[in-house]
């Protein structure tokens, strides 16, 4: 059987792999959504971050022995507190300013961060390996998935609908909606509205920095891996509509696996086929998929 | 002739006779490329209001039109400034046809990602060398007479090109459409219900900076003899950001300042390393050099936190400030 | 001290020329290269503090006066590498520029230096048209090229078996090089090219691609990409056991590169370097030397700064100038003969060596740190790098 002149069992292999792809995308433009929509900040540091949380788990495995499975839980939380402490040194003044101050001032921290792992560690990169009890791979008829890609893929998504749960379901997620639709309101009704917005951010990076641990034995561990991620999810998110949580899932799957089929069909334009996709959504529907415009 | 114009002319004469008092000419012509660059694209943002997050696209783009139309087409230089100015113009008007109509950082991402896809272009697309870049241009010479060859011919005729196109991007300010588009960056909807069509007007603005983006992108090519993929990378973009930024947001000196200010640290922070190691006995900042995207970090967010209006927008605050009390 | 002393020279008018003129004997080396960004750790400054151990071991000193070594990042971008190299040359009196990693730094600062007249050397950086489209009377092209790598590793491993290849290729002008340069030796010794795929610069996951490399039954898979490109492909294909059914042929691939990937995701692949710490005891003393000071084993860019750093001075020695036409013409004429290579230096530039096919050990065969490499085979020099008849270098007719 085949689809458009390819095997189906390589098409369903593209899909698959494109799922994995697209769990990354769901869960660092997942971070970013749910840090626009209360904070009004775009986090350009969220590369770095994703980054971070990488370098943290090798920095873990390397120098104190701790397991992957620690790290998960350890990484994310130093740069969670990380991310509270940047939150309270620097972004809590430039609320009320533009997009713009918010965007450089998070792309002057990406910088600071890459530039001083880069001085201690090179660029080529560290090693890091996935944990035994995922190493090796399943023959699933159609291809041989390693057990790690087929993890990423499960740890993501029970983490992004995990999110999606607390903020959409939640007495907490009605605070914070609330929050993100008028604060004064809120706060008038007791809320310490200024935790809650240092806690969200710390909890945004801490979605980066797990994915960041996620892709350290899938990615080589460098100082330049977010660099190259961070611009397309950016996209991922403006497809989706900023500060939309559903959407933001969504899209970033969705946009894994049309990336995926493109390599296969015109590998040439796989990263650039976001950005296409993005420039079309914005021309028709300014607010991206699932986003209103405000 | 008031103050301000004092100093400009001040500052041309001390350019026209910085080839003599030590300065190296071709960093001179370079550093002035970036500050018409920055100029450019102050005036879409500190005048009108848009963040544009693609500009390296009208940049880069337009040094690889001059480039070829230089090198392959045998065009004069004046001629290939042209049209590198025409390409970048042109690319503008494109990006400006999607993008004008969307709002803050909407604006922002789909100048982006119109810009990511002009750097894939760039990458393939057989004429720019792919990571190669574009490279020996010849300089040619002006009008067919002037040799620029010879740099200090070179510089000069540099110089006077963007001082004119500087002097065209004041013109611009202070005109009845510059006065138009402050109103739009002010409050975009009083300005409609005055009966202005504010689109057109952010479009022509967006062409306009574009295109003189593109001519310094061009003279760029013209100075150095190559076209790479650093124009058209996305943190071009940012650079020229920072620049804007760093110099003062909506003044009209303040990019010259950024400019400077960025260009140097790229190129001589390691000399300033050195130095600063020779004096202070600390011999970590002989690898200061190596820092130059960390450094650049950390005047982002000193920018960002202390100084919010920029050195010249300071400056001119402090001014104003001093003349309020007298 | 420069900053204070460029004002008073220029104040001193007349005196400085006189100055400056004497100061064209003074041997100045300026070496630019990437020391911060994506090749830091090929060359980068362990390049320069290789520079500095030849310019060390041969006295310090050079026609009667201390020999200096200015050092600059240029971050990857070629304006800052081509303006920094002319305002060493204009205002520092530099006598030889060397230029390191990425080509279009290379090709933009070699077109400075021949419109200056000054020597360059370069080591870094692999296009070919450094020697050949774009070659110059004062570029000396030294380690290796796009061409030597394909030549090198395309036809040994024709010879060693693998007949049928696939590509995998970074899709920009230095991807398709080496993948046009491969494809051709792969058939003129009788191999077929079942395949290729184009993958976007800096794509982050493989896997899809190397599905695609799977299907089509190749036996060797071949990497026409270079960096983090090369370093994610080979990860990916370790962990979806592509290495069970192919072999990796990676074209451009460096010791730094190897040793962050470790021999466990390495292991098997084959690929040509001009030069590997542990081939003689010629080699091995002057590596360990390197190691005893910077505790990373050289790699084979940074042998070759030393070796190049070298013949140049003795070249200056030998014409008693630092005058770009005798030196060049002094070194044209002078077989290099050191740890790092045997060879000559061609009228098109080209410094002519012979290569190695190497192969990366197993875990279990590597018996020491920075034990890497089994040399499968040496490569002549006359055989590896672009021919006269195929060569468009005008200064070579």
């Amino acid at each position: 059987m085949e689809i458009f002149g390819r095997p189906l069992p390589a098409m369903l292999s593209q899909l698959l792999l494109g799922l994995v792809n697209g769990s990354f995308y769901a869960i660092l433009s997942l971070g970013l959504a749910v840090i626009f929509g209360l904070l009004n900040v775009i986090n350009f540091a969220h590369g770095a971050l994703f980054m971070l949380g990488a370098v943290l788990a090798w920095m873990g495995m390397e120098y104190l022995g701790v397991n992957y499975w620690l790290m998960l839980l350890l990484s994310p939380l130093i740069v969670g507190a990380l991310g509270i402490l940047i939150e309270r040194v620097f972004l809590r003044h430039i609320y009320k300013l533009d997009h713009l101050y918010g965007l450089l001032l998070t792309l002057g921290i990406t910088l600071v961060i890459e530039g001083v792992l880069r001085s201690f560690y090179g660029v080529s990169g560290l090693p890091y390996s996935p944990p035994d009890a995922l190493a090796g791979a399943t023959n699933l008829g159609f291809m041989v998935l390693p057990n790690y890609r087929a993890w990423v893929v499960v740890a993501s998504l029970a983490v992004c609908f995990a999110t999606w749960y607390v903020i959409e379901r939640t007495k907490l997620g009605a605070y914070l909606r609330a929050g993100t639709e008028n604060p004064r309101l809120v706060e008038a009704f007791g809320v310490n509205v200024p935790l809650m917005v240092t806690l969200t951010y710390g909890f945004g990076v801490a979605l980066a920095a797990f994915a960041g641990v996620l892709a350290a034995p899938v990615i080589q561990v460098s100082p330049l891996m977010g660099q190259h991620l961070i611009i397309v999810v950016f996209a991922v998110v403006v497809i989706g509509g900023m500060g939309s949580i559903m959407g933001s899932i969504l899209t970033g799957l969705g946009l894994g696996v049309i990336e995926g089929f493109t390599k296969v069909f015109y590998p040439e334009a796989s990263s650039t086929v976001v950005f296409v996709i993005m420039a079309i959504v914005l021309v028709v529907r300014p607010a991206g998929l699932f986003g209103k415009e405000k | 002739m008031n103050k301000t114009q004092l100093g400009y002319l001040l500052l041309l004469l001390a350019l026209v006779a910085a080839p003599f008092v030590g300065a190296y000419p071709i960093l001179v012509i370079k550093l002035l490329c970036f500050a018409l660059f920055a100029s450019a694209f102050n005036l879409l943002l500190g005048f009108t209001g848009l963040l544009s997050f693609g500009h390296a696209a009208f940049f880069g783009g337009a040094a690889y039109a001059a480039g070829h139309a230089m090198k392959h087409w045998g065009l004069t230089p004046e001629l290939g400034l042209l049209f590198g100015a025409l390409a970048g113009g042109a690319l503008g008007f494109l990006f400006g046809l999607l993008a004008i109509r969307r709002q803050g950082i909407y604006f922002a991402m789909i100048t982006l990602a119109l810009a990511q896809m002009v750097f894939f272009f760039s990458l393939q697309a057989p004429f720019t060398g792919g990571e190669d870049g574009l490279q020996g241009v010849p300089r040619g010479k002006l009008f067919g007479v002037l040799d620029l060859s010879n740099d200090l011919t070179m510089y000069y005729a540099g110089l006077a090109i963007i001082a004119a196109a500087f002097l065209l991007i004041v013109r611009t300010v202070h005109s009845p459409f510059g006065q138009v588009l402050k109103a739009i960056k002010e409050n975009e909807p009083r300005a409609i219900s005055l009966g202005y069509d504010t689109a057109r007007f952010k479009l022509l603005a967006f062409v306009i900076s574009a295109a003189i983006t593109g001519l310094a992108g061009a003279l760029k090519t013209e100075v150095l003899g190559f076209a790479t993929l650093t124009d058209v990378h996305w943190l071009m973009s940012g650079s020229v950001i920072l620049m804007t930024l760093v110099g003062g947001l909506g003044t009209l000196s303040g990019p010259l300042v950024g400019a400077a200010i960025v260009v140097a640290i790229e190129n001589k922070l390691g000399e300033l390393g050195n130095w600063i190691a020779s004096v202070t006995g600390i011999d970590w900042f002989n690898s200061l050099g190596e820092s130059v995207s960390l450094v650049t970090g950390l005047i982002f967010i000193v920018c960002v936190m202390a100084f919010r209006r920029g050195i010249m927008g300071e400056i001119i605050a402090f001014i104003d400030r001093r003349r309020g009390k007298a | 001290m420069k900053l204070t002393l460029k004002p008073l020279a220029i104040a001193l008018g007349v005196a400085a020329i006189a100055v400056s003129a004497q100061a064209q004997e003074k041997v100045k080396i300026g070496f630019v290269t990437d020391m911060s960004s994506l090749y830091a750790d090929v060359e980068g400054k362990l390049g320069a503090a290789a520079i500095q151990m030849a310019i060390d071991d041969f006295g310090g000193k050079a026609l009667g006066q201390p020999i200096e070594l200015l050092t600059a990042d240029h971050q990857n971008k070629a304006d800052i590498a081509a303006s920094k190299a002319r305002e060493w040359i204009d205002t520092a009196g530099v006598t030889m520029v060397f230029g390191g990693t990425n080509s279009s730094t290379a090709l933009a600062t070699a077109k400075v230096a021949l419109e200056k007249k000054r020597v360059y050397i370069n080591n870094g950086a692999a296009s070919s048209a450094l020697t050949n489209e774009q070659c110059s009377p004062y570029t000396v092209h030294y380690a290796y090229d796009t061409v030597a790598l394909a030549k090198g590793t395309g036809g040994a491993v024709v010879d060693t078996g693998g007949k049928t290849w696939f590509f995998l290729t970074a899709d920009y002008a230095f991807g398709h090089a080496l993948e046009a340069d491969t494809s051709r030796i792969v058939k003129e010794k009788g191999g077929t090219v079942v395949g290729a795929v184009r993958h976007p610069l800096n794509a982050s996951d493989f896997s899809s691609f190397l599905l695609q490399a799977q299907n089509s039954k190749a036996q060797i898979l071949g990497l026409a990409n270079a960096g983090g490109d090369t370093i994610n492909s080979i990860k990916a294909a370790k962990e979806f056991g592509i290495d069970k059914t192919m072999k990796t042929a990676a074209l451009l691939i460096f010791l730094s590169d190897i040793h962050s990937l470790t021999l466990k995701n390495a292991e098997g692949l084959l690929h040509t370097t001009s030069w590997y710490w542990d081939l003689n005891d010629e080699s091995r003393k002057w590596a360990n030397r390197f190691y005893e000071k910077h505790k990373r084993m050289p790699t084979d860019i940074q042998a070759a700064d030393y070796s190049a750093t070298m013949a140049y001075l003795k070249a200056v020695q030998a014409a008693k100038t630092t005058d770009a036409d005798k030196v060049m013409e002094q070194l044209r004429k002078t077989p290099v003969n050191d740890f790092y290579a045997k060879g000559t230096l061609r009228p098109d530039g080209r410094f002519v060596h012979d290569m190695y096919l190497a192969q990366v050990k197993t875990p279990a065969e590597s018996k020491k740190a920075w034990d890497y490499l089994k040399i499968v085979k040496t490569i002549p020099g006359d055989q590896v790098f672009t021919t006269k008849a195929e060569s468009k270098c005008a200064l070579w007719k």
